[in-house]
């Protein structure tokens, strides 16, 4: 680039000579400079604004690019991100305590239509027909020739009706995958398990939900896809069960009863080892409620939870810990039991007379309404009130079934001095057996409250209602209506069985009782000396019909059923018994 | 000099373009091959579950007490007792013929 001087010399002598300041012109030609100077420089600055505009273009495009590209496409699971293994869509399954699977999914078809792809409605009707008896052939062809565009033949079929669909050959004939709820076990547990349906509903899936017991009571979780394929473990025990509810149907047949519940809980834990009810039903294929007549006669009905019963002199005991707590009498007390006694207008008796007076044990051994009444007297009504509600005789059992907190005990609208001496041995407050099996607990495992579960682990004990002293006691009474008691039958060789009977007369719905229908229940606990178990056993409407007179107390009917199965599930619980052992044979069998 | 280094960038970039492009396809068959992995991985999952609830099924208590019965002559079996318990001092270890049977085999 040349270089324009400022000051150039001719043109300085030419206005020196001609008398003009030669300043000017050097102005004049700074002026010229700075001006080309600007110019090259705006020229720079253009270029370079041209430059990051482009650049802020294209980086504006591809942003608004990839974000309409995204909004447009279809959402992709990533591919090379680590294992999804963590999220299963399946309903979780459900095990036994050591296990072994109680439900699980099965992957299984379900079969619809659409009328207008169809070639040759008429046949497809008839095949369709022969393969499931309970289709109507001219049903099918009416709706197959109709308007529908769309329509649901069967929620579930079998891969063999599958097949034998696909062998029809029809192109309107088509299927979705449906996840399906498999109980292996079929009516074992039934009333724990509840059963399951499906909820929202398309061609391509539909949801798998609980419609009752613990599947229901549990369906939150039991959905979640964040527990992966951690099944839900159960308190109960799927051998144990078996041979609870295996006895407990022959006790029912042989007692001519027409059902039984049982409850089998851990005294510590509130674990639930078996609950049974009988009659019962198969979750695999649930039965429909009962349109008329009692829901109480349905399968589907669960009397070990659901069923309120009045339940007899078992409740006797509960007065009797009460009173020797609180010191009011002592195991050796007497008390007069002079029968009938008479209250007001009413009048109390007891089932045989026990003469004028019994000790306090006696009146547990004996089973004396009259004496626990006058028990009941001596610590009153709001005492008496404050006591069972602590043993949870007041309020539903939280247990994880949909159908506990339905099941509140039924109490006496006024509690007044007749009703505080009938509650007192049993009569007018109506409990489910899974109550009684929480009360014996709570008392008899030292003292602690007991809250029954389902689950695995089961529940913290509680605060302390009764003193251990008084549970022991108690223990020890309840060990004597065994061994010379109403409740002879139910002693098992080395087990220790302790428990107490309670036979109640029906309710009629139109009110008073029935004279030939009662509920018979044994609450025992095993062994008395270290308690481990709770067995609750209870038979309704049972005769016992071996003898001359038709016999219905329940040491004649729950106690041999109930001696039955701690015979059968006590080794099964890993309960050694404490026995001498008999003969050097039994040694040598071992051996081999 | 500079013929050279033009030769070896464009060398370079021309390796960096095979091994990109080599990249590339080993990913996808990789990514393939994930989802085979992943839909055998389900498949079997799903098989795996059909067999345990069979095996559950064939297992349940109802048929395995049918089958003890049907049994329970052929097995020489007897039914559980009280006095089938021992406390472990009871048992005399090492059993005789158990022994008997181990120094065989060491000696063989």
């Amino acid at each position: 680039m040349t270089r324009t001087p400022l000051r150039p010399l001719a043109r300085i002598l030419a206005a020196r000579r001609a008398g003009e300041n030669p300043d000017s012109i050097e102005q004049e030609n700074l002026e010229a400079r700075h001006e080309a100077d600007r110019d090259s420089q705006r020229e720079r600055a253009e270029g370079r604004l041209l430059v990051l505009g482009i650049a802020f273009l294209s980086a504006f495009v591809m942003v608004g690019l990839k974000m309409s590209v995204m909004a447009g496409s279809d959402p992709v699971e990533p591919k090379s991100a680590a294992s999804g293994a963590q999220i299963v869509a399946a309903r979780a399954d459900i095990t036994d305590r050591n296990g072994r699977i109680l439900a699980t999914n099965l992957t299984t078809h379900s079969l619809y239509a659409q009328p207008h792809q169809m070639i040759d409605p008429d046949r497809a009707a008839r095949e369709l027909a022969k393969i499931f008896p309970d289709l109507d052939d001219d049903k099918l062809f009416e709706q197959f020739t109709g308007k529908r565009k769309f329509l649901w033949i069967k929620r579930r079929i079998s891969p063999e009706q599958q097949q034998a669909v696909f062998d029809i050959g029809e192109p309107g004939l088509l299927f979705g995958p449906r996840e399906m709820r498999l109980y292996p076990n079929g009516s074992l547990g039934s009333h724990v398990l509840g059963g399951a349906g499906f909820g929202r509903e398309a061609v391509s899936a539909a949801e798998v939900v609980g419609v009752a017991g613990i599947e229901k009571a549990m369906d939150e979780e039991l959905r979640d896809p964040g527990r992966g394929d951690v099944p839900l473990t159960l308190s109960l025990d799927l051998t144990i069960q078996a041979a609870v509810e295996e006895v407990l149907s022959g006790g029912m047949r042989l007692m001519n009863a027409k059902g039984a519940a049982a409850v089998l809980m851990d005294v510590q834990t509130g674990e639930i080892l078996s609950l049974a009810s009988l009659p019962d039903f198969d979750p695999n294929d649930r039965p429909r409620p009962l349109l008329e007549g009692d829901q109480a006669d349905s399968p589907l009905f669960n009397r070990a939870v659901q069923g309120l019963y009045e339940l007899g002199s078992t409740f006797k005991i509960f007065t009797t810990a009460q009173g020797v707590d609180e010191r009011l009498v002592s195991g050796s007390t007497w008390i007069e039991t002079t029968s009938p006694m008479t209250w007001g207008k009413h009048k109390i008796r007891d089932f045989r007379d026990h003469g004028p007076a019994l000790t306090v044990e006696d009146v547990i051994v004996e089973s004396s309404n009259v004496g626990t009444a006058r028990i009941a007297m001596m610590i009153g009504a709001e005492r008496q009130q404050d006591f069972l509600a602590k043993l949870g005789l007041f309020k539903p059992v939280p247990v994880e079934l949909i159908e506990a907190p339905g099941a509140k005990p039924l109490l006496p609208k006024r509690w007044s001095e007749i009703n505080t001496m009938t509650v007192s041995y049993g009569h007018g407050l109506s409990a489910s057996p899974l109550h009684l099996a929480q009360a014996y607990a709570t008392l008899l495992n030292g003292g602690r409250v007991v809250t029954p579960s389902l689950l695995k682990g089961g529940n913290p004990l509680g605060e302390q209602v009764i003193s251990p002293n008084t549970s022991k006691q108690m223990r020890g009474f309840l060990r004597q209506v065994v061994t010379r008691g109403t409740a002879s039958m139910g002693e098992v060789e080395g087990y220790h069985v302790a428990g107490k009977t309670g036979t109640a007369d029906k309710p009629k719905p139109q009110g008073g009782y029935y004279d030939d229908k009662v509920i018979a229940t044994f609450a025992s606990v095993f062994p008395a000396n270290d308690p481990k178990y709770v067995l609750i056993v209870t038979l309704d409407e049972p005769v016992e019909t071996s003898g001359p007179k038709p016999r219905r107390t329940a040491g004649w009917t729950a106690v041999p059923v109930a001696a039955q199965i701690i015979r059968r599930t006590a080794p099964l619980l890993g309960l050694a018994p404490d026995i001498e052992h008999r003969s050097a044979q039994g040694v040598a069998l071992a051996q081999n | 000099m500079r013929s050279l280094f033009f030769l070896v960038t464009a060398m370079a970039v021309m390796a960096l373009a095979v091994w990109a492009y080599r990249q590339n396809y080993e990913t996808q068959a990789k990514l393939r091959e994930v989802d085979a992995l992943r839909s055998e991985n389900a498949d079997l999952r799903e098989r795996a579950g059909v067999l345990r609830a069979e095996w559950a099924y064939l297992n349940r208590p109802e048929r395995l007490v049918d089958l003890t019965n049907l049994n329970f002559d052929r097995l020489g079996l007897i039914e559980l007792g009280p006095d089938h318990f021992r406390r472990i001092d009871q048992i005399p270890y090492p059993l005789e013929n158990v022994r008997e049977v181990m120094d065989r085999e060491v000696s063989e």
